[in-house]
Protein backbone atom coordinates (compact mmCIF):
# COMPACT_ATOMS: atom_id res chain seq x y z
CA UNK A 1 0.00 0.00 0.00
CA UNK A 2 3.30 2.32 0.57
CA UNK A 3 2.85 3.02 -3.19
CA UNK A 4 -0.17 4.86 -3.13
CA UNK A 5 -0.87 8.06 -2.10
CA UNK A 6 -3.01 8.98 0.85
CA UNK A 7 -5.73 10.12 -1.67
CA UNK A 8 -5.46 6.75 -3.68
CA UNK A 9 -5.72 4.98 -0.14
CA UNK A 10 -8.86 6.93 1.18
CA UNK A 11 -10.25 5.76 -2.10
CA UNK A 12 -9.60 1.99 -1.84
CA UNK A 13 -11.06 2.09 2.12
CA UNK A 14 -14.34 3.44 0.43
CA UNK A 15 -15.14 0.13 -1.06
CA UNK A 16 -14.68 -2.15 1.96
CA UNK A 17 -17.49 -2.00 4.16
CA UNK A 18 -19.32 -2.64 0.49
CA UNK A 19 -17.32 -6.31 0.09
CA UNK A 20 -17.17 -6.86 3.19
CA UNK A 21 -20.70 -7.08 3.55
CA UNK A 22 -21.18 -9.22 0.11
CA UNK A 23 -18.67 -11.91 1.99
CA UNK A 24 -20.65 -12.00 5.08
CA UNK A 25 -23.71 -12.69 3.24
CA UNK A 26 -22.52 -15.28 1.50
CA UNK A 27 -21.10 -17.14 3.86
CA UNK A 28 -24.28 -17.03 6.35
CA UNK A 29 -26.06 -18.56 3.29
CA UNK A 30 -24.10 -21.07 2.55
CA UNK A 31 -23.77 -22.19 5.80
CA UNK A 32 -27.11 -22.79 5.55
CA UNK A 33 -28.34 -19.64 7.95
CA UNK A 34 -31.58 -18.27 5.99
CA UNK A 35 -33.57 -19.67 3.09
CA UNK A 36 -32.04 -19.14 -0.04
CA UNK A 37 -35.51 -19.10 -1.71
CA UNK A 38 -36.18 -15.89 -0.32
CA UNK A 39 -32.96 -14.27 0.49
CA UNK A 40 -31.14 -15.89 -2.80
CA UNK A 41 -26.89 -15.99 -2.13
CA UNK A 42 -24.32 -12.70 -3.83
CA UNK A 43 -23.33 -15.59 -5.71
CA UNK A 44 -27.30 -16.55 -6.87
CA UNK A 45 -27.91 -12.82 -7.62
CA UNK A 46 -24.92 -12.47 -9.44
CA UNK A 47 -25.69 -15.49 -11.87
CA UNK A 48 -29.10 -13.77 -12.37
CA UNK A 49 -27.12 -10.62 -13.07
CA UNK A 50 -25.05 -12.23 -16.15
CA UNK A 51 -28.15 -13.25 -17.33
CA UNK A 52 -29.90 -10.02 -16.96
CA UNK A 53 -26.81 -7.99 -19.04
CA UNK A 54 -26.68 -10.95 -21.68
CA UNK A 55 -30.13 -10.52 -22.89
CA UNK A 56 -29.40 -6.54 -22.51
CA UNK A 57 -32.68 -5.86 -20.61
CA UNK A 58 -30.88 -4.57 -17.32
CA UNK A 59 -28.84 -1.78 -19.29
CA UNK A 60 -32.02 -0.83 -20.55
CA UNK A 61 -33.66 -0.51 -17.96
CA UNK A 62 -30.44 1.12 -15.97
CA UNK A 63 -30.13 3.65 -18.97
CA UNK A 64 -34.00 4.76 -18.07
CA UNK A 65 -33.68 5.31 -14.79
CA UNK A 66 -29.79 6.66 -15.13
CA UNK A 67 -31.97 9.61 -18.05
CA UNK A 68 -34.59 9.84 -15.93
CA UNK A 69 -32.34 10.92 -12.73
CA UNK A 70 -30.20 13.10 -14.43
CA UNK A 71 -32.92 15.10 -16.36
CA UNK A 72 -34.84 15.46 -12.94
CA UNK A 73 -32.12 16.42 -11.62
CA UNK A 74 -30.82 18.83 -13.55
CA UNK A 75 -34.36 20.71 -13.88
CA UNK A 76 -34.72 20.85 -10.22
CA UNK A 77 -31.06 21.51 -8.81
CA UNK A 78 -30.30 24.56 -11.55
CA UNK A 79 -33.45 26.51 -10.38
CA UNK A 80 -33.40 25.85 -6.69
CA UNK A 81 -29.52 27.19 -7.01
CA UNK A 82 -30.69 30.43 -8.31
CA UNK A 83 -33.57 30.65 -6.00
CA UNK A 84 -31.57 30.06 -3.11
CA UNK A 85 -28.65 32.66 -3.92
CA UNK A 86 -31.52 35.43 -5.06
CA UNK A 87 -33.37 34.36 -1.48
CA UNK A 88 -30.28 35.47 0.22
CA UNK A 89 -29.81 38.30 -1.73
CA UNK A 90 -33.03 40.34 -2.24
CA UNK A 91 -35.24 40.49 1.03
CA UNK A 92 -39.16 40.01 -1.34
CA UNK A 93 -37.51 36.88 -3.06
CA UNK A 94 -36.94 35.55 0.56
CA UNK A 95 -40.41 36.88 2.21
CA UNK A 96 -42.13 35.28 -1.34
CA UNK A 97 -40.21 31.81 -1.17
CA UNK A 98 -39.92 31.32 2.38
CA UNK A 99 -44.05 30.15 3.16
CA UNK A 100 -44.09 28.01 0.30
CA UNK A 101 -40.88 26.11 0.98
CA UNK A 102 -41.67 25.72 4.63
CA UNK A 103 -45.37 24.81 3.44
CA UNK A 104 -44.20 22.06 0.87
CA UNK A 105 -40.63 20.74 1.95
CA UNK A 106 -42.38 18.64 4.50
CA UNK A 107 -44.70 16.28 2.24
CA UNK A 108 -43.55 13.38 0.99
CA UNK A 109 -42.71 13.73 -2.51
CA UNK A 110 -43.93 10.18 -3.70
CA UNK A 111 -47.19 11.53 -2.60
CA UNK A 112 -47.33 13.75 -5.77
CA UNK A 113 -47.29 11.16 -7.94
CA UNK A 114 -50.65 10.25 -8.66
CA UNK A 115 -51.10 14.43 -9.21
CA UNK A 116 -47.91 14.60 -11.38
CA UNK A 117 -49.66 11.11 -12.91
CA UNK A 118 -52.58 13.55 -14.23
CA UNK A 119 -50.46 15.94 -15.36
CA UNK A 120 -48.07 14.94 -17.55
CA UNK A 121 -49.05 11.74 -18.06
CA UNK A 122 -47.61 7.68 -17.93
CA UNK A 123 -44.47 8.60 -19.95
CA UNK A 124 -41.21 9.64 -18.50
CA UNK A 125 -42.33 13.17 -17.76
CA UNK A 126 -44.18 12.43 -14.45
CA UNK A 127 -40.96 10.97 -13.15
CA UNK A 128 -38.45 13.62 -14.56
CA UNK A 129 -40.90 15.76 -12.87
CA UNK A 130 -41.22 13.84 -9.48
CA UNK A 131 -37.17 13.87 -9.32
CA UNK A 132 -36.86 17.60 -10.09
CA UNK A 133 -39.25 18.18 -6.76
CA UNK A 134 -37.57 16.47 -4.22
CA UNK A 135 -34.41 17.57 -5.71
CA UNK A 136 -35.14 21.22 -5.71
CA UNK A 137 -35.75 21.31 -1.55
CA UNK A 138 -32.77 20.43 -0.51
CA UNK A 139 -30.59 22.61 -2.84
CA UNK A 140 -32.87 25.81 -2.69
CA UNK A 141 -32.38 25.06 1.43
CA UNK A 142 -28.85 24.35 1.24
CA UNK A 143 -27.80 27.45 -1.48
CA UNK A 144 -30.01 29.95 0.88
CA UNK A 145 -28.20 28.80 4.11
CA UNK A 146 -24.75 28.82 2.30
CA UNK A 147 -25.51 32.45 0.99
CA UNK A 148 -27.19 33.85 4.00
CA UNK A 149 -24.12 32.89 6.58
CA UNK A 150 -21.27 34.19 4.25
CA UNK A 151 -19.00 36.10 6.66
CA UNK A 152 -19.82 39.96 6.99
CA UNK A 153 -16.26 40.46 5.88
CA UNK A 154 -16.62 39.20 2.62
CA UNK A 155 -19.49 41.88 1.80
CA UNK A 156 -17.88 44.74 3.42
CA UNK A 157 -15.05 43.78 1.21
CA UNK A 158 -16.97 43.22 -1.79
CA UNK A 159 -18.88 46.87 -1.43
CA UNK A 160 -15.61 48.72 -0.20
CA UNK A 161 -13.63 47.34 -3.17
CA UNK A 162 -16.71 48.53 -5.88
CA UNK A 163 -18.69 45.71 -6.35
CA UNK A 164 -21.99 46.01 -8.05
CA UNK A 165 -24.90 43.93 -7.31
CA UNK A 166 -24.17 41.08 -10.37
CA UNK A 167 -20.43 41.28 -8.92
CA UNK A 168 -21.97 40.55 -5.91
CA UNK A 169 -24.25 37.44 -7.44
CA UNK A 170 -21.90 35.94 -9.80
CA UNK A 171 -18.45 36.06 -7.76
CA UNK A 172 -19.10 36.06 -3.81
CA UNK A 173 -22.34 35.28 -3.15
CA UNK A 174 -22.43 32.23 -5.73
CA UNK A 175 -18.47 31.12 -4.66
CA UNK A 176 -19.16 31.95 -0.89
CA UNK A 177 -22.23 29.78 -0.68
CA UNK A 178 -21.02 27.09 -2.84
CA UNK A 179 -19.20 23.95 -0.60
CA UNK A 180 -23.16 24.61 0.89
CA UNK A 181 -24.98 23.96 -2.07
CA UNK A 182 -22.74 21.07 -2.68
CA UNK A 183 -23.91 19.96 0.50
CA UNK A 184 -27.25 19.95 -0.94
CA UNK A 185 -26.60 18.59 -4.23
CA UNK A 186 -25.47 15.99 -2.56
CA UNK A 187 -28.16 15.48 -0.26
CA UNK A 188 -30.11 15.77 -3.65
CA UNK A 189 -28.66 12.85 -5.11
CA UNK A 190 -29.80 10.06 -2.85
CA UNK A 191 -33.21 11.49 -2.63
CA UNK A 192 -33.42 11.79 -6.49
CA UNK A 193 -32.56 7.88 -6.72
CA UNK A 194 -35.13 7.37 -3.90
CA UNK A 195 -37.42 9.12 -4.87
CA UNK A 196 -37.43 8.00 -8.55
CA UNK A 197 -37.16 4.00 -7.92
CA UNK A 198 -40.51 4.72 -5.92
CA UNK A 199 -42.17 6.27 -8.61
CA UNK A 200 -41.05 3.31 -11.36
CA UNK A 201 -43.34 1.10 -9.12
CA UNK A 202 -45.97 2.60 -10.95
CA UNK A 203 -47.12 3.06 -14.21
CA UNK A 204 -44.72 2.66 -16.52
CA UNK A 205 -42.63 -0.84 -18.24
CA UNK A 206 -39.18 0.36 -17.78
CA UNK A 207 -36.52 1.55 -15.13
CA UNK A 208 -34.81 -0.20 -12.42
CA UNK A 209 -37.87 0.77 -10.15
CA UNK A 210 -40.02 -1.21 -12.51
CA UNK A 211 -38.02 -4.41 -12.63
CA UNK A 212 -37.96 -4.38 -8.94
CA UNK A 213 -41.70 -4.34 -8.43
CA UNK A 214 -42.64 -6.51 -11.11
CA UNK A 215 -40.35 -9.53 -9.91
CA UNK A 216 -42.00 -9.20 -6.57
CA UNK A 217 -44.78 -9.38 -8.74
CA UNK A 218 -43.68 -12.87 -10.49
CA UNK A 219 -41.85 -13.99 -6.94
CA UNK A 220 -38.17 -13.45 -8.76
CA UNK A 221 -36.68 -12.80 -5.72
CA UNK A 222 -33.51 -12.98 -7.79
CA UNK A 223 -34.24 -10.35 -9.57
CA UNK A 224 -35.45 -8.37 -7.24
CA UNK A 225 -31.94 -8.10 -5.24
CA UNK A 226 -30.62 -7.62 -8.80
CA UNK A 227 -32.62 -4.25 -8.91
CA UNK A 228 -31.57 -3.79 -5.33
CA UNK A 229 -27.83 -4.18 -5.36
CA UNK A 230 -28.03 -2.00 -8.78
CA UNK A 231 -29.51 0.72 -7.67
CA UNK A 232 -27.22 0.37 -4.76
CA UNK A 233 -23.89 0.66 -7.37
CA UNK A 234 -25.60 2.86 -9.58
CA UNK A 235 -25.76 4.90 -5.59
CA UNK A 236 -22.35 4.57 -4.88
CA UNK A 237 -21.08 5.53 -8.57
CA UNK A 238 -22.42 8.42 -8.88
CA UNK A 239 -21.86 9.44 -5.10
CA UNK A 240 -17.69 8.81 -6.15
CA UNK A 241 -18.22 10.88 -9.16
CA UNK A 242 -19.81 13.16 -6.99
CA UNK A 243 -16.95 13.95 -5.15
CA UNK A 244 -14.40 14.23 -7.70
CA UNK A 245 -16.94 17.05 -9.49
CA UNK A 246 -16.60 18.38 -5.71
CA UNK A 247 -13.21 18.47 -5.52
CA UNK A 248 -12.36 20.03 -8.72
CA UNK A 249 -15.23 22.74 -8.41
CA UNK A 250 -14.25 23.92 -4.66
CA UNK A 251 -10.11 23.84 -4.79
CA UNK A 252 -10.22 25.93 -2.04
CA UNK A 253 -12.19 23.55 0.52
CA UNK A 254 -9.30 22.36 3.11
CA UNK A 255 -9.67 19.01 3.50
CA UNK B 1 6.37 63.87 -10.74
CA UNK B 2 4.82 60.66 -8.82
CA UNK B 3 6.52 62.11 -5.71
CA UNK B 4 4.63 65.10 -5.70
CA UNK B 5 1.54 63.34 -5.91
CA UNK B 6 -0.06 63.78 -2.53
CA UNK B 7 -2.86 61.55 -1.12
CA UNK B 8 -6.65 62.51 -0.21
CA UNK B 9 -7.10 65.35 2.34
CA UNK B 10 -10.04 64.59 4.83
CA UNK B 11 -11.63 67.25 7.11
CA UNK B 12 -14.42 65.17 9.69
CA UNK B 13 -16.04 67.46 11.22
CA UNK B 14 -18.60 66.93 14.05
CA UNK B 15 -19.44 63.46 13.24
CA UNK B 16 -22.00 61.16 15.39
CA UNK B 17 -22.74 58.04 14.97
CA UNK B 18 -25.67 56.17 17.13
CA UNK B 19 -26.76 53.01 16.81
CA UNK B 20 -30.05 51.12 18.84
CA UNK B 21 -29.42 48.22 20.67
CA UNK B 22 -32.02 46.28 22.79
CA UNK B 23 -33.48 48.95 24.92
CA UNK B 24 -31.66 51.85 23.92
CA UNK B 25 -29.69 54.00 22.45
CA UNK B 26 -25.76 53.75 22.39
CA UNK B 27 -23.32 56.30 20.75
CA UNK B 28 -20.55 54.87 19.63
CA UNK B 29 -18.70 57.92 18.52
CA UNK B 30 -19.15 61.49 19.39
CA UNK B 31 -18.40 64.94 18.41
CA UNK B 32 -15.67 63.95 16.37
CA UNK B 33 -13.22 66.51 14.57
CA UNK B 34 -10.35 65.49 12.51
CA UNK B 35 -8.59 67.11 10.05
CA UNK B 36 -6.27 65.11 8.07
CA UNK B 37 -3.40 66.43 5.47
CA UNK B 38 -2.87 65.25 1.88
CA UNK B 39 -0.36 61.70 2.34
CA UNK B 40 -0.27 62.05 6.00
CA UNK B 41 -0.19 58.99 8.15
CA UNK B 42 -2.42 58.75 11.17
CA UNK B 43 -2.60 56.64 13.81
CA UNK B 44 -5.34 55.76 16.00
CA UNK B 45 -5.46 54.08 19.57
CA UNK B 46 -8.38 53.61 22.22
CA UNK B 47 -9.53 51.41 24.17
CA UNK B 48 -11.65 48.22 22.78
CA UNK B 49 -15.18 49.90 22.10
CA UNK B 50 -14.05 53.36 21.41
CA UNK B 51 -15.65 53.15 17.52
CA UNK B 52 -12.26 53.42 16.07
CA UNK B 53 -13.49 50.99 13.63
CA UNK B 54 -16.65 52.58 13.44
CA UNK B 55 -14.88 55.63 12.35
CA UNK B 56 -12.84 53.81 9.55
CA UNK B 57 -16.12 52.20 8.20
CA UNK B 58 -18.22 55.65 7.71
CA UNK B 59 -14.84 56.97 5.95
CA UNK B 60 -14.87 53.71 3.78
CA UNK B 61 -18.40 53.94 3.37
CA UNK B 62 -19.69 50.38 4.84
CA UNK B 63 -21.21 52.57 7.68
CA UNK B 64 -23.80 55.88 7.67
CA UNK B 65 -22.93 58.23 10.47
CA UNK B 66 -25.86 59.71 12.26
CA UNK B 67 -25.00 63.57 11.56
CA UNK B 68 -21.53 65.71 11.17
CA UNK B 69 -19.61 65.96 8.03
CA UNK B 70 -17.03 64.83 6.20
CA UNK B 71 -15.26 65.53 3.15
CA UNK B 72 -12.55 63.67 1.24
CA UNK B 73 -11.02 65.35 -1.38
CA UNK B 74 -8.77 62.43 -3.58
CA UNK B 75 -8.63 64.21 -6.66
CA UNK B 76 -6.71 62.45 -9.08
CA UNK B 77 -6.41 59.33 -7.70
CA UNK B 78 -8.22 56.19 -9.37
CA UNK B 79 -10.20 55.70 -5.97
CA UNK B 80 -10.95 57.39 -2.97
CA UNK B 81 -10.38 54.94 -0.42
CA UNK B 82 -9.52 51.13 0.23
CA UNK B 83 -9.59 48.96 2.97
CA UNK B 84 -7.43 46.46 4.96
CA UNK B 85 -9.04 44.50 7.21
CA UNK B 86 -8.27 42.92 10.41
CA UNK B 87 -9.03 39.31 9.18
CA UNK B 88 -7.20 40.02 5.59
CA UNK B 89 -10.83 39.04 4.09
CA UNK B 90 -9.29 37.47 1.11
CA UNK B 91 -11.91 35.70 -1.02
CA UNK B 92 -11.10 32.03 -0.14
CA UNK B 93 -12.38 30.74 -3.63
CA UNK B 94 -10.16 33.01 -5.31
CA UNK B 95 -6.25 32.58 -5.37
CA UNK B 96 -3.61 35.56 -4.70
CA UNK B 97 -3.37 37.52 -8.07
CA UNK B 98 -7.53 37.25 -8.73
CA UNK B 99 -7.95 38.40 -4.98
CA UNK B 100 -4.95 41.44 -5.69
CA UNK B 101 -7.07 42.58 -8.76
CA UNK B 102 -10.52 41.96 -7.72
CA UNK B 103 -10.72 45.99 -6.85
CA UNK B 104 -9.88 46.53 -10.50
CA UNK B 105 -11.79 43.91 -12.30
CA UNK B 106 -14.98 45.07 -10.82
CA UNK B 107 -13.97 48.98 -11.86
CA UNK B 108 -13.50 47.91 -15.75
CA UNK B 109 -9.70 48.05 -15.57
CA UNK B 110 -9.03 46.79 -18.94
CA UNK B 111 -7.49 43.11 -18.62
CA UNK B 112 -4.39 43.86 -20.35
CA UNK B 113 -3.78 46.79 -17.46
CA UNK B 114 -5.22 45.29 -14.60
CA UNK B 115 -2.68 42.57 -15.21
CA UNK B 116 0.28 44.52 -15.24
CA UNK B 117 -0.93 46.57 -12.42
CA UNK B 118 -1.31 43.28 -9.98
CA UNK B 119 1.95 42.09 -11.30
CA UNK B 120 3.78 45.52 -9.79
CA UNK B 121 1.67 44.86 -6.44
CA UNK B 122 2.57 41.13 -6.37
CA UNK B 123 6.19 42.45 -7.03
CA UNK B 124 5.89 45.24 -4.40
CA UNK B 125 4.89 42.76 -1.72
CA UNK B 126 6.67 39.66 -2.37
CA UNK B 127 4.48 37.49 -3.28
CA UNK B 128 4.82 37.25 -7.29
CA UNK B 129 5.98 33.04 -6.60
CA UNK B 130 2.56 32.41 -5.15
CA UNK B 131 -0.25 34.40 -7.47
CA UNK B 132 -2.12 30.98 -7.76
CA UNK B 133 -1.80 29.84 -4.71
CA UNK B 134 -5.62 29.48 -2.37
CA UNK B 135 -5.27 32.27 0.88
CA UNK B 136 -5.67 28.83 2.67
CA UNK B 137 -2.44 27.86 1.14
CA UNK B 138 -0.37 31.38 2.43
CA UNK B 139 0.76 32.01 6.10
CA UNK B 140 -0.73 34.65 8.15
CA UNK B 141 2.19 37.17 7.09
CA UNK B 142 1.39 36.30 3.14
CA UNK B 143 -2.19 37.00 3.26
CA UNK B 144 -1.38 40.45 5.02
CA UNK B 145 0.39 41.17 2.27
CA UNK B 146 -2.25 40.28 -0.05
CA UNK B 147 -4.40 42.05 1.25
CA UNK B 148 -2.29 44.99 1.14
CA UNK B 149 -1.31 44.56 -2.55
CA UNK B 150 -5.74 44.63 -2.90
CA UNK B 151 -5.67 47.81 -1.19
CA UNK B 152 -2.84 49.79 -3.36
CA UNK B 153 -3.64 48.60 -6.59
CA UNK B 154 -6.55 49.89 -7.03
CA UNK B 155 -4.47 53.14 -6.68
CA UNK B 156 -6.24 54.96 -3.48
CA UNK B 157 -6.42 58.19 -2.18
CA UNK B 158 -6.20 57.51 1.47
CA UNK B 159 -5.77 53.64 2.71
CA UNK B 160 -8.06 52.95 5.93
CA UNK B 161 -6.03 50.57 7.77
CA UNK B 162 -7.97 48.44 10.59
CA UNK B 163 -5.56 46.59 12.90
CA UNK B 164 -3.96 44.90 9.42
CA UNK B 165 -1.15 43.46 11.80
CA UNK B 166 -2.72 42.61 15.07
CA UNK B 167 -3.10 38.70 14.33
CA UNK B 168 0.60 38.20 13.10
CA UNK B 169 3.62 37.35 15.02
CA UNK B 170 6.22 39.75 16.11
CA UNK B 171 8.44 38.78 13.42
CA UNK B 172 6.32 39.44 10.37
CA UNK B 173 4.74 42.42 12.49
CA UNK B 174 8.23 44.18 12.56
CA UNK B 175 9.08 42.80 8.68
CA UNK B 176 5.38 44.40 7.53
CA UNK B 177 5.81 47.60 9.53
CA UNK B 178 9.05 47.94 7.49
CA UNK B 179 7.63 46.59 4.35
CA UNK B 180 4.62 49.13 4.46
CA UNK B 181 6.65 51.85 5.48
CA UNK B 182 8.69 51.74 2.27
CA UNK B 183 5.31 51.62 -0.13
CA UNK B 184 3.62 54.39 1.92
CA UNK B 185 7.07 56.76 1.53
CA UNK B 186 6.98 55.64 -2.39
CA UNK B 187 3.62 56.08 -2.82
CA UNK B 188 2.33 59.21 -0.61
CA UNK B 189 -1.08 58.34 0.28
CA UNK B 190 -2.95 59.00 3.38
CA UNK B 191 -3.74 56.44 5.79
CA UNK B 192 -5.51 56.05 8.45
CA UNK B 193 -4.04 53.65 10.71
CA UNK B 194 -6.31 51.90 13.54
CA UNK B 195 -3.69 49.59 15.82
CA UNK B 196 -3.83 48.72 19.68
CA UNK B 197 -0.17 49.03 20.03
CA UNK B 198 1.20 52.42 21.14
CA UNK B 199 4.58 51.54 19.87
CA UNK B 200 3.29 50.73 16.47
CA UNK B 201 1.95 54.20 16.31
CA UNK B 202 5.02 55.93 16.96
CA UNK B 203 6.55 54.52 14.19
CA UNK B 204 4.53 54.66 11.69
CA UNK B 205 2.39 57.41 12.03
CA UNK B 206 3.21 61.10 11.68
CA UNK B 207 0.60 61.88 14.61
CA UNK B 208 -1.61 59.38 16.85
CA UNK B 209 -4.99 60.02 17.91
CA UNK B 210 -5.83 58.92 21.41
CA UNK B 211 -9.65 58.25 21.96
CA UNK B 212 -11.64 57.27 24.72
CA UNK B 213 -14.32 55.10 25.62
CA UNK B 214 -18.34 55.05 25.45
CA UNK B 215 -19.23 57.67 23.91
CA UNK B 216 -16.16 57.36 21.41
CA UNK B 217 -14.69 60.76 21.62
CA UNK B 218 -10.84 62.38 20.44
CA UNK B 219 -9.18 62.51 23.69
CA UNK B 220 -6.03 63.69 22.35
CA UNK B 221 -3.49 64.45 19.24
CA UNK B 222 -0.02 63.81 19.90
CA UNK B 223 2.29 64.80 17.10
CA UNK B 224 4.54 62.25 16.42
CA UNK B 225 8.06 64.09 15.99
CA UNK B 226 10.61 61.56 14.72
CA UNK B 227 12.30 62.07 11.24
CA UNK B 228 12.11 59.56 8.72
CA UNK B 229 12.85 56.93 7.07
CA UNK B 230 12.29 55.40 10.70
CA UNK B 231 13.14 52.23 12.20
CA UNK B 232 11.74 50.32 15.16
CA UNK B 233 14.87 48.97 16.86
CA UNK B 234 16.64 52.79 16.75
CA UNK B 235 13.32 54.30 17.56
CA UNK B 236 12.81 52.41 20.31
CA UNK B 237 16.39 53.24 21.75
CA UNK B 238 15.37 56.86 21.70
CA UNK B 239 14.52 58.22 25.25
CA UNK B 240 11.79 60.75 23.23
CA UNK B 241 10.12 57.38 22.22
CA UNK B 242 10.32 56.20 25.54
CA UNK B 243 8.88 59.44 27.02
CA UNK B 244 6.03 59.86 23.90
CA UNK B 245 4.84 56.03 25.12
CA UNK B 246 4.55 56.53 28.50
CA UNK B 247 2.52 59.86 28.09
CA UNK B 248 -0.37 57.88 25.81
CA UNK B 249 -0.15 54.63 27.46
CA UNK B 250 -1.11 56.95 31.28
CA UNK B 251 -4.18 58.72 28.93
CA UNK B 252 -5.03 55.42 28.09
CA UNK B 253 -4.69 53.52 30.88
CA UNK B 254 -7.09 56.56 32.77
CA UNK B 255 -9.47 56.17 29.75
CA UNK B 256 -9.67 51.99 30.58
CA UNK B 257 -9.88 52.42 34.19
CA UNK B 258 -12.79 55.12 33.77
CA UNK B 259 -14.47 52.67 31.20
CA UNK B 260 -14.25 49.77 33.74
CA UNK B 261 -15.59 51.74 36.80
CA UNK B 262 -18.63 52.97 34.79
CA UNK B 263 -19.41 49.26 33.58
CA UNK B 264 -19.19 48.10 37.39
CA UNK B 265 -21.50 50.98 38.71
Amino acid sequence: MNGLSSKARERLLYLISPIGLIVIWQVLLMLGIGDRRFIPAPSDIAERFVKLTASGELEWHVAVTLYRVFLGYVIGAVPAVAVGLLMAMFKPVRVFFDPLIAALFPIPKIALMPLLLLAFGFGDASKVALVAIAVFFPVVINTYVGAANIEKIYWDVAKNYGASQSVMFRRIVFFGALPTIFAGLRIALAVSFIVLVASEFVATKSGIGYLIWNSWELLQVDVMFVGIVTIGVLGLITSVLFQEIERWAIPWKTE
Amino acid sequence: MAAERRGAAIDIVGLRKEYVSGAGRVVALDDIDLHVAPGEFVCIVGPSGCGKSTLLRILAGLAQETSGTIKVEAPGWAVENAMVFQESGLFPWMNVETNVGFGLSTRGVPAAEAAARVDAALKLVGLTKFRRHYPHQLSGGMRQRSAIARAFVTDPGMLLMDEPLAALDAQNRAILQAELLRIWEQTRKTVIYITHSIEEALLLGDRTVVMTAQPGRIKTIIDVPFPRPRDLMTLSASPEFGRLKLDIWRVLEDEVTRARAEEET
